[in-house]
């Protein structure tokens, strides 16, 4: 079985390399990329820890080969804070409101929170723990994870009307 | 007053000491995925191993064929039990004075065990090659049931052990049993039992399950052959422990090898033990020459390191006719899984389960516990948990509400009729344990005021005429559980793991500019260490916070201790740190004297410096004698400001809460669903509220999937039926409901700043509070216990058993 | 857990596709969403030599909504079903379902071919395809054929797509005016169902004029009752025709025993979901 030559583009960078089609696209992030934000939790799409975003879509990285993953376009949890280094909302809403603990699920959240509130500007509670309900957290209980993006999403908005 | 000296108040806040919710500083990194954890490690040259397991839970092993795994390409080696048993190390001791096949040594024992280790260049290369590495087994017959397994013509599990009738903790009267631990006075207690007006008895199993953090078990070990160095990354609760343990059986002198535990993704228990990957890599690079990395997938987690609970606890309490309860027998089958490797402290093998007469003045009591093997994965160990607290927990506060039925009782007037009062403290426990402090029926009252208990009842009352109506096909529960914990282990008098005294340590190092940093035997899994412990110094030595750096894991830098487990951290290595800081602040004394030119006693501490005692505005800075140690030559004093300090705790601490929850239960789906919950909590002295609040937030989650259907279930032929998240169950965000917290504040009275630890509590009180409120709801139809997990087909079991199905 | 290796292949066109399965033959698979598939090869219970990756097909991607008739493109996701607006107005029965299947990320990939050609019993597609009587388009070497849902499914994973065909389009009618609900139990968000029923009724004068129950998860395959259907017909939706419903339902199914829970609990539970997916029905009929 022959390796492919894969191009991606990875936090606004053009990726290249050659690899293995079945490569999991979570294991050529952190692997080949160095890319060690996204985390390997359960590694049957459970879990969540691996959660990219891919061409507009949360995918989980420990689902989907790198062949497939050939061409995208995507965004992991390194790629959200802006250029200057300044955090995006949701990284700071996470550290005010003790959203995280271990720390492990939390790339994976706040890069599913970032799309989830892309789609939904002003969820409820009930729409973001829906929302969420790809992505387990063993520490936090998610009351906080909540609060959290619930207390980003005016601060996204601001931002996003700021910009236009 | 000097009007250029801000107020105490403002300086104290500065600080963000005890009490202040301060943002933690570990988020910087982990919200940019800057985290690094052991799989994050990259080596050159590092290589990737993984485990040949079992799909048989009983086998003999009759051959292993490695030929077309090493035909494999990138693929380096694969080992068996021959490869390691010159070394030595096909099988290894484990915490609870059992030894444990490291690989298969002609048997297996339970479902996944390890039977080869392969070596590759990748992930993927090994991966294939396991496909390849062929096993011959011949199945044996599998023995599940702890029960069946004492039967006298049971399969022989351990044939290692035929013969020995002396296990590590006493006399084993049966080839599958490990060991009887007895405490209390069983003759007093069944002659009180015998005697009694009323008895209530049962038979309570807290079902195996399994601490599952978010990140699996790994390591990466790397045997440099020229410094003779070992240096082992991995997922350790306890590095210091691993270290010793890694010397003792590799040989190794301890001084060559340095254990690093990077951040670890959640503990909860799992990462205490020591297992086979570990071993393996450590060989496999010194072999190799390479560094050698071994990941866990989830199955292998879920399947092999660590389960816990699994307790069949016989119970008989006995109570006078007004519910006076006068005595508690209990005695416990545990089951231990094919090799006992249960993570406790060596003289307690059931750990503190004798803390089972729970928050209860119970004159006379007797606990038994049977150790027993069966063909189930090893572990035992304290899922969030001190020492099979939550099982004690959850079998008292289950057989008190199975008296209050008895009674004719509210479970909550049982409750506050026998509970130990104020004024009983120190009080000692018929089991044997000296309870510090305690007010429980100031926090009863005020939980269940909170939740206006009356009002709930009333309720209750209602939604059950309107079901008798057939109005309603649901049922409303109501969960109360007042639970007393015991953690900070320990005493070194009384407690060690593998002669390894459970004292925990704390080293300062004042810097000359005033800030600091802080090393501790201790380890952050998600507790927020760096962020508490500074706020713990912050307060005892006037540095801000924000300028004291935190360091845990690394034995070659920080001082010796047993790692954070047991809620231990905060009891163990939290007065380490104040101690420490207490030393610092004494000579801070001496400096800041010498530098007023006055007599050490005539300067007292004020929040962030030194005074002369009635002219405030005569002081020098934390920050101004921290220069001085450095630049002063002081008569009398070594110059430098540092200070270490081993703690030996003279005592446990017995933190306390009363938990309550509301739930709805459909009867005709076994659907419950969890509307309320009210957590009051009261860990002594409060260190940093928010961090408190996420600690109960998350043991709350974790409580409810326990109660409500996270289990390692094994099938008859000893095949685990939940091996991965689907069947293993972790809530997500929807099933988990919105948490009330609230607190009282009993200080410890021995430990220097009154905290006693919360990461456990609400795992230890949240289980009994869910699983009560499920018969809460059936109460009026006759149940008094069911078996946990309550997930929908057990729940909907018990609603069809009791008719109620039509 | 790590797959086996095997060969890519990413077909522009649905002719292209239907060769590679052909001339690739039994070491082919075809991989839509993956999310079914690839949790197989990572455990190495599927080991394809060829995985054929249908995401560059044009136009197998896409809902058309006209005249009250629904096509749906094999490749649409579960997400893009829960989101198209002309197909919550002809058909809100499918959104219902969708946001009961997996979570958001899953529901990103997951495909309604997918969900239905790979014929796991555990699959909410199937069922609700059979509940609306849908006509699966098969494209193969000899060209398209048509399968009604409820003729397709055999077994586990056995259904009447043969080895080298691909499931194109799906089609439907729509269901304005009809009473519809998905009734799913399962433990968790991620889970599939413990038991699920899908129900679309029609009601005139009070008493149900036409109506369709398909159950999920209750078999080796899904379960389209005609006698549950039959059973309400006519009836004002009481008691009794309830009872008889949930008779004939049970009559079809045949649950097998998990960590969901014994056999009589999920065919009790089978009950109750259809009760009240008539019920939710009838309130929206």
């Amino acid at each position: 079985m022959s390796k492919m030559h894969v191009k991606l583009t990875v936090n606004g960078k053009a990726v290249e390399a050659l690899a293995e089609p079945r490569t999991l696209l979570i294991h050529f992030l952190r692997e080949e990329l160095g890319i060690t934000g996204p985390h390997i939790g359960c590694e049957s799409s459970h879990c969540g820890a691996c959660t990219v975003d891919m061409g507009g879509r949360s995918v989980k990285a420990c689902t989907m080969f790198v062949a497939q993953a050939n061409g995208a376009e995507i965004t992991t949890v390194e790629g959200l804070a802006a250029a200057d280094g300044t955090l995006h909302p949701l990284q700071e809403a996470f550290r005010e409101h003790h959203g995280l603990q271990c720390g492990y699920c939390t790339p994976g959240m706040i890069t599913r929170a970032y799309r989830l509130l892309q789609e939904n500007p002003s969820p409820t509670e009930a729409e973001v723990r829906f929302g969420l309900a790809g992505n387990l957290c063993r520490c936090t209980g998610y009351q906080n994870i909540v609060k959290a993006v619930l207390a980003a999403a005016p601060v996204m908005q601001a931002q996003k009307e700021a910009a236009e | 007053m000097n009007e250029m000296i801000p107020p105490a108040g403002d300086r104290a806040a500065a600080l963000k000491g005890l009490g202040s919710s301060r943002k933690r500083v570990e988020d910087v990194r982990f919200t940019q995925g800057k985290g690094a954890y052991v799989d994050d490690i990259k080596l050159k040259d590092m290589v990737f191993g993984d485990f040949v397991r079992s799909p048989y839970a009983h086998a003999r092993v009759v051959s292993v064929n490695k030929e077309a795994a090493l035909a494999v390409p990138g693929v380096i080696a694969v080992l068996t039990a021959e490869d390691l048993a010159p070394l030595g190390l096909h099988w290894m001791p484990t915490l609870a004075g059992d030894r444990q096949m490291v690989l298969a040594d002609g048997k297996v024992l339970y479902q996944g065990q390890e039977v080869a280790f392969v070596v590759a260049e990748n992930r993927y290369a090994c991966a294939d090659a396991i496909e390849l590495v062929e096993v011959d087994y011949e199945a044996l017959p599998v023995v599940t049931d702890p029960f069946k397994a004492l039967e006298p013509d049971a399969p022989v599990l351990r044939e290692d052990l035929a013969g020995k009738t002396e296990g590590a903790h006493g006399p084993r009267r049966h080839h599958n049993h490990i060991f009887l631990w007895e405490q209390g006075d069983r003759a007093a207690t069944e002659a009180v039992i015998d005697g009694a007006d009323v008895v209530a008895e049962e038979r309570i199993h807290y079902h195996r399950t399994h601490p599952c953090p978010l990140e699996t078990c790994g390591c990466v070990a790397s045997m440099d052959k020229i410094t003779g160095k070992l240096t082992l990354w991995g997922t350790f609760q306890a590095p210091h422990a691993v270290r010793t343990v890694a010397s003792l059986i590799s040989g190794i002198a301890e001084h060559n090898i340095r254990v690093i535990s990077p951040d670890i993704g959640g503990g909860f228990g799992n990462k205490v033990g020591v297992y086979p990957g570990y071993v393996c890599s450590i060989v496999a690079s010194i072999v190799t020459g390479r560094p050698v990395k071994w990941v866990e997938d989830r199955m292998d987690n879920l399947m092999t390191t660590a389960f816990a609970r699994d307790y069949w606890m016989d119970g008989r309490i006995a109570a006078t006719k007004d519910g006076r309860i006068t005595g508690l027998w209990c005695h416990v089958t545990a089951d231990h899984g094919g090799f006992d490797a249960c993570a406790d402290p060596t003289k307690f093998p059931a750990g503190f389960f004798n803390i089972c007469t729970g928050s209860y003045d119970i004159p006379v009591a007797y606990v038994g516990v049977d150790g027993v093997y069966t063909n189930k994965a090893p572990g035992g160990v304290a899922y969030r948990c001190s020492f099979r607290v939550t099982e004690a927990a959850y079998f008292i506060e289950r057989m008190v509400d199975i008296l209050a039925i008895k009674l004719g009782m509210d479970p909550v007037e049982l409750r506050l009729k026998n509970f130990i009062r104020k004024d009983q403290f120190p009080y000692h426990s018929a089991l044997g344990w000296e309870y510090d402090s305690g007010d429980y029926h100031t926090a009863m009252e005020q939980a269940l005021a909170a939740v206006d208990y009356k009002g709930l009842r009333a309720e209750q009352a209602e939604r059950l005429e309107a079901f008798k109506r057939g109005e309603s096909r649901s049922l409303m529960g109501v969960g109360v559980a007042f639970f007393t914990e015991i953690v900070g282990a320990g005493p070194v008098k009384n407690c060690d793991i593998l002669g390894l005294g459970m004292f925990d340590s704390c080293e300062i190092r004042i810097h000359p500019t005033g800030s600091a940093i802080a090393r501790l035997g201790t380890i952050s899994q998600g507790q927020g260490h760096a962020t508490t412990f500074a706020q713990i110094l912050a307060s005892e030595i006037g540095i801000p916070a924000d300028d004291i750096t935190v360091e845990e894991g690394d034995t070659d830098t920080a001082p010796y201790g047993l790692g954070t487990y047991g809620s231990r951290s905060t009891p163990v290595a939290g007065a380490a740190t104040a101690m420490a800081g207490r030393k610092i602040r004494a000579k801070a004394q001496m400096i800041a004297a010498y530098l007023l030119e006055v007599h050490d006693d005539d300067v007292e501490f004020d929040v962030d410096r030194f005074q002369i005692k009635g002219a405030p505005e005569r002081f020098k800075t934390m920050k101004e004698i921290a220069f001085a140690a450095y630049n002063q030559a002081i008569p009398g004093l070594e110059p430098g400001l540092e200070a270490v300090s081993y703690y030996d705790p003279p005592n446990m601490t017995y933190p306390f809460g009363a938990y309550i929850c509301v739930m709805d239960v459909d009867v005709d789906t076994g659907v419950c669903d969890v509307r309320r919950v009210y957590a009051l909590d009261d860990c002594g002295t409060r260190i940093n509220p928010m961090i408190i609040e996420g600690q109960v937030h998350g043991g709350l989650t974790e409580a409810l999937a326990i109660a409500m259907g996270q289990e390692i279930a094994y099938d008859e032929d000893g095949n685990v039926t939940t091996g991965t998240l689907m069947d293993f169950f972790i809530p997500t965000a929807v099933e988990t409901p919105h948490y009330e917290t609230d607190h009282t504040v009993t200080p410890s009275p021995h430990h220097p700043i009154g905290a006693k630890g919360v990461g456990e509590s609400p795992n230890v009180g949240g289980v009994p509070m869910f699983s009560n409120a499920v018969m809460d709801a059936f109460k009026p139809f006759g149940l008094t216990h069911a078996h946990m997990p309550h997930d929908h087909w057990r729940v909907w079991r018990i609603a069809n058993g009791l008719g109620l199905h039509g | 857990m790590i797959p086996g290796s095997f060969d890519y292949h990413r077909p522009a066109t649905v002719q292209e596709a239907a060769r590679l399965v052909a001339s690739l033959g039994e070491d082919a698979r075809v991989v839509a969403g993956g999310h079914s598939l690839i949790p197989m090869m990572k455990l190495r219970m599927a080991a394809p030599a060829h995985l054929i990756d249908l995401q560059g097909v044009e136009g197998l991607a896409g809902i058309a909504v006209s005249g009250g008739e629904v096509r749906i493109g094999a490749m649409t996701t579960q997400h893009m079903l829960i989101e198209d607006a002309a197909l919550a107005q002809a058909a809100p029965l499918v959104r219902e379902a969708a946001l009961q299947i997996a979570d958001p990320q899953v529901r990103y990939m997951g495909t309604i071919g997918g969900n239905l050609a790979n014929g796991d019993p555990g699959n909410d597609m199937p069922g609700l395809m059979q509940c609306l009587d849908a006509a699966f388009t098969l494209v193969g070497p000899e060209g398209a054929r048509q399968v009604r849902a409820r003729e397709f499914y055999f077994g586990a994973y056995d259904t009447a797509r043969a080895e080298d065909e691909i499931l194109s389009e799906i089609a439907f009618s729509g269901h304005a005016g009809a009473g519809y609900a998905y009734e799913k139990q399962k433990r968790k968000i991620g889970d599939y169902a413990t038991a699920a029923a899908a129900v679309l009724l029609r009601m005139e004068g009070g008493r149900c004029a036409a109506a369709s129950v398909a159950m999920t998860n209750l078999a080796d395959r899904p379960i389209f009752s005609q006698a549950a259907a039959d059973a309400l017909v006519g009836s004002p939706l009481d008691a009794a025709a309830l009872d008889a419903a949930v008779a004939a339902m049970q009559g079809d199914i045949a649950p097998g025993a998990d960590t969901r829970g014994p056999v009589e609990f999920k065919r009790h539970v089978a009950g109750v979901m259809l009760r009240r997916a008539v019920a939710r029905a009838a309130s929206r009929a």
